[in-house]
């Protein structure tokens, strides 16, 4: 395994107590493997991918479980090495590509020095390599441009940038948190086919953290669902998509619009999240699961094999039953 | 009930005069809208959909008269809508929903207030007791709590505020709403939740819809008719389970290969190249050329018309 | 909640409470307002009453005898006294000028901020001639276009008014200039267009909408010059310009102390100047705090 974490726990302390913001997450991504994250806005996906990259906003902190990089834990490592092993092992792509860029330097500086930081290059290697990395994510006339600032290029191109600065020192993992979100659905689909074909050809792994369900399935080759802070469902992309196991995923599945046909009307889940200083005991979702039963109230369910997935439900600790 | 005819809206987008002068520079104008026509029957919803910058969001607010018309005309039941505003009657019965549920919500005010605030401006229940029941019962139609009242905008998850966002505009009692984006700050499954309810709401108050959005998934659940725009222009305008069974318009074609597919059915999609171009600077002829696999000399010097619901060379040369 | 019970239960009001630093100079600031305010019934003697007054009781040093606890000065006036009633002086030109520059700031600011375009280009290009002046210099300025063009017996009895209104009009332009900064945000919010689509007038959604949105970065800014119009009344009393010597403020105190302190009478000038700086510096380190507390970005 290149990445596995373990009983995560993200706890931010504020005023009122402290809140748990990841509770027990657990996954894993193997070299070149594509792990899709999905969920609703403040269901932690964006902080597991944070919590990775050490870059968990304060006062938020890892309260407890580790985070391994080939066998190594990382989630303790003192700030000056965590930098290191972010941008040469691990790179981040994230939804805003201006907050990644420097408005002030080329991006062609951005990328040199970017690598040389990690890797041993010459000046003339690196430019060189920086222009190769520009003809690789799809940047025309990459030798011209690359002594353009950020400020000249389009929204979609920018985010090419960010695909280029994330992959030049050729890290092992990239953490994407909704790269296309901001992106017009005609560029989402070119940065698609893009991540798709470098975890391909380079080998790298894909942390993809999106809201997007479309995304994923067109992407990841297993997919991670998360409610209140915990991972209710994970296992391979077309099973979760097809045969959700969880109710929360096959609810979340059918009440995204088909765009093939008219429906008279959409499944919906009724409620809304909960908030994290009022998450429910047991399962964080019985309030609003169509299946609750009384079980489901009071003792909360862990990962269990349902089906060809892993899903946290009770329904699947009995022998025979599905949701 | 409502109609737009050649409706165009230019934004001066230059430099200051004086910076503008110093530097030799021209005017810079950017034509957000560019002659737009449509009509929307009573009783039925219109969908403006395309990508960032097409457009679609300044024509929802031409038509509720948040800007004047560089150039054209919006006719709410017949009458110029610059008249027909005048009269608080007549402003009365359009509404608008907005976009971004944190912002379209006062955040000091409270959600009673914030629902009651068109029953005030247009006084229709002078009476505060009748007022608040009112209120009340706007916020049970929308599937709020009457309690939820003498709270604040943030007490709300983000759905919930759309809810409240709906809520007010209902209290008038309006007969044609303008929805600008609805849906697409909200999650999945409270997209549905609020689909759902604007549906509802249709059927049971008969009302008249412009829904803008760059969904076409949610588009096709609540449209009868659609117009797909491109930098400022609607490129097709057709029945909506037409243009999803027959799309003519390269573009819109373009525009359903590029959604993700959920089925997987491992068709493999060929995105459309290139990006939207700036609309400060526009390509000559057909706009749409530049990223258009069937451009020719034609597209690329003459601007098409609209006819018979498509504006493509193409198309009525029988080319496609 | 009421009221009382949802401030408590503030953020703000946590914030206040967790940090030392605001407490620390709400405290001092309160005692400060609270001797000035009730400076004629706590102050030993009445230095107004000039009856009271003897000339016996002159050059008392502090610390010697019992009701002159911080000593007398030429005129045989208690210092503490005359350091509450000046007190009384300072705060109160202080806080006039203040609600004067900010009442003007407000209102200028959100009608260019709002209305945009020529009302909004007129306005600012006022406000920058005038910040290329330094503020305390157009104050001095009013204060002498006010002496000179009134009747000195006009002058005499509105004295404390031209002062206020030379202090107040020297600090509007900071303030109109942040309010049109956050008036430019609001109004493009989405919460304004629902209204402007229900056909409010300006002036309502001004008043209604905009306005309790732009407030917070006012009250820091109100605060901050809360100080720096105290210290500038001090300035104009010190060199002689400022309130009447019927009134004397802090800065009269210090400017007739300035006389001795180099001949032994050191306690004339410096206690009131020490009230001065606790009364400015616990005003100053509140608003440093209550900018920080309403900074999202800082929590």
């Amino acid at each position: 395994m290149l990445l596995e974490v373990k009983d995560l726990r993200v706890e931010f302390p504020t005023r009122r107590g402290v809140l748990t913001a990841l509770n027990g997450v657990s996954f894993s991504i193997a070299p070149g493997e594509v792990l899709g994250v999905v969920g609703e806005s403040g269901a932690g996906k964006s902080m597991t991918g944070a919590a990775i990259i050490g870059l968990l906003e304060p006062p938020g902190r890892i309260a407890g479980g580790e985070i391994l990089l080939e066998g190594r834990r990382i989630d303790n490592l003192p700030l000056a090495e965590m930098r290191k092993i972010r941008g040469k092992r691990i790179g981040a792509i994230f939804q805003d590509p201006l907050t990644t860029l420097n408005p002030l330097y080329t991006i062609g500086r951005q990328l040199v020095e970017t690598m040389q930081a990690h890797l041993p290059l010459s000046d003339a290697e690196a430019r060189q390599r920086a222009i190769g990395w520009l003809e690789q994510v799809g940047i025309p006339a990459a030798a011209q441009r690359i002594d353009a600032y950020p400020h000249q290029f389009s929204g979609g191109m920018r985010q090419r940038v960010v695909i280029a600065l994330a992959l030049c020192a050729e890290p092992q993992l990239i953490v994407a948190d909704e790269p296309t979100t901001a992106l017009d659905v005609s560029i989402q689909a070119q940065i698609i086919a893009l991540l798709k074909r470098l975890a391909r050809e380079q080998r790298t792994a894909i942390m993809l953290v999106t809201h997007d369900m479309g995304v994923i399935a067109e992407t990841a080759d297993r997919v991670a669902v998360m409610y209140a802070g915990r991972i209710i469902e994970i296992g391979p992309v077309r099973q979760v998509v097809r045969h959700a196991q969880h109710p929360y995923t096959a609810g979340l599945m059918a009440s995204i619009p088909p765009l093939d046909r008219k429906v008279e009307r959409l499944a919906q889940i009724d409620g809304s999240m909960p908030r994290l200083n009022a998450i429910p005991p047991g399962c964080p979702f019985s309030p609003r699961c169509p299946h609750v039963f009384e079980r489901c109230r009071v003792s909360r369910p862990e990962l269990m094999p349902a089906g060809a997935t892993d899903a946290a439900c009770w329904l699947h600790d009995q022998p025979g039953a599905s949701a | 009930m409502i109609a737009a005819k050649e409706l165009a809206r230019h934004f001066d987008v230059s430099k200051p005069w004086l910076q503008r002068t110093l530097a030799r520079e021209p005017k810079r104008i950017l034509r957000a809208v560019d002659g737009v026509t449509f009509d929307i029957p009573k009783g039925t919803t219109l969908s403006l959909v395309g990508e960032s910058g097409c457009g679609k969001s300044t024509v929802a607010r031409l038509v509720v008269g948040l800007y004047p018309p560089t150039a054209g005309q919006v006719l709410f039941e017949g009458k110029d809508l610059a008249a027909a505003r005048a009269q608080p009657e007549m402003r009365r019965r359009m509404q608008m929903i907005f976009q971004d549920p944190y912002a379209s919500l006062n955040p000091r005010w409270r959600v009673h207030d914030i629902v009651a605030e068109p029953i005030r401006a247009f006084n229709l229940v002078p009476d505060p007791a009748a007022q608040r029941e009112r209120v009340a019962e706007l916020l049970r139609q929308v599937g709020l709590s009457p309690l939820d009242g003498g709270k604040y905008p943030h007490e709300f998850s983000g759905g919930q505020r759309q809810r409240i966002s709906v809520a007010r505009a209902l209290s008038s009692n309006p007969e044609f709403l303008v929805c600008d984006e609805p849906t697409s700050a909200l999650d999945v499954s409270v997209q549905a939740q609020i689909l759902n309810l604007m549906k509802q709401l249709q059927r049971d108050l008969g009302l008249t819809f412009l829904f803008i959005s760059h969904n076409l998934a949610v588009v096709r659940q609540v449209s009868d008719r659609i117009g797909v725009m491109y930098l400022g222009r609607i490129v097709e305008l057709a029945q909506s389970e037409n243009l999803f069974l027959r799309p003519r318009h390269p573009y819109t074609r373009a525009l359903m290969e590029a959604i993700p597919d959920l089925e997987m059915t491992g068709r493999s999609r060929t995105p459309v190249g290139g990006e939207v171009p700036s609309p400060i600077s526009p390509p000559s002829g057909c706009a749409f050329h530049p990223r258009c696999p069937l451009a020719n000399d034609r597209c690329r010097a003459e601007a098409p018309a609209m006819l018979d619901g498509v504006a493509c060379h193409a198309v009525q040369e029988g080319r496609d | 909640m009421n009221r009382v019970a949802r401030f408590l239960d503030s953020d703000l009001f946590w914030s206040f409470r967790t940090s030392p630093m605001a407490v620390a100079s709400a405290l001092v600031a309160l005692v400060c307002i609270l001797g000035a305010v009730l400076a004629p019934w706590l102050a030993p003697h009445n230095v107004l009453d000039l009856a009271s007054v003897d000339l016996m009781d002159a050059f008392k040093p502090p610390f010697t005898e019992a009701g002159w606890t911080l000593g007398s000065d030429d005129q045989g006036r208690d210092v503490l006294s005359a350091i509450m009633f000046g007190g009384r002086t300072s705060l109160l030109v202080g806080i006039c000028a203040v609600l004067f520059s900010t009442v003007v700031g407000v209102t200028l600011g959100l009608t260019a901020g709002y209305l945009g375009g020529t009302v909004d280009a007129l306005l600012m290009r006022m406000a920058d001639v005038q910040l290329t002046f330094p503020a305390f210099l157009v104050a001095l300025l009013v204060d002498g276009i006010a002496r000179a063009a009134l009747p000195q017996e006009v002058h005499e009895r509105i004295a404390l008014g031209v002062v206020v209104f030379a202090i107040g009009i020297s600090t509007w332009p900071q303030i109109a200039r942040t309010v049109r900064g956050s008036t430019l945000v609001e109004r493009n919010k989405e919460y304004v267009l629902a209204a402007r689509v229900i056909g409010l007038t300006n002036l309502r959604i001004m008043a209604t909408h905009v306005l309790p949105n732009v407030l917070g970065p006012v009250l820091v800014i109100a605060t901050l010059n809360l100080g720096l119009a105290i210290i500038t009344e001090a300035t104009l009393s010190f060199l002689g310009v400022g309130v009447p010597p019927t009134q004397p403020s802090l800065g009269t105190l210090i400017r007739i102390g300035n006389d001795f302190l180099m001949s032994g009478e050191w306690w004339i000038a410096i206690f009131p100047g020490l009230a001065l700086v606790a009364m400015v510096l616990s005003v100053n380190l509140l608003g440093d705090w209550l900018r920080d507390a309403l900074n999202p970005r800082l929590r």
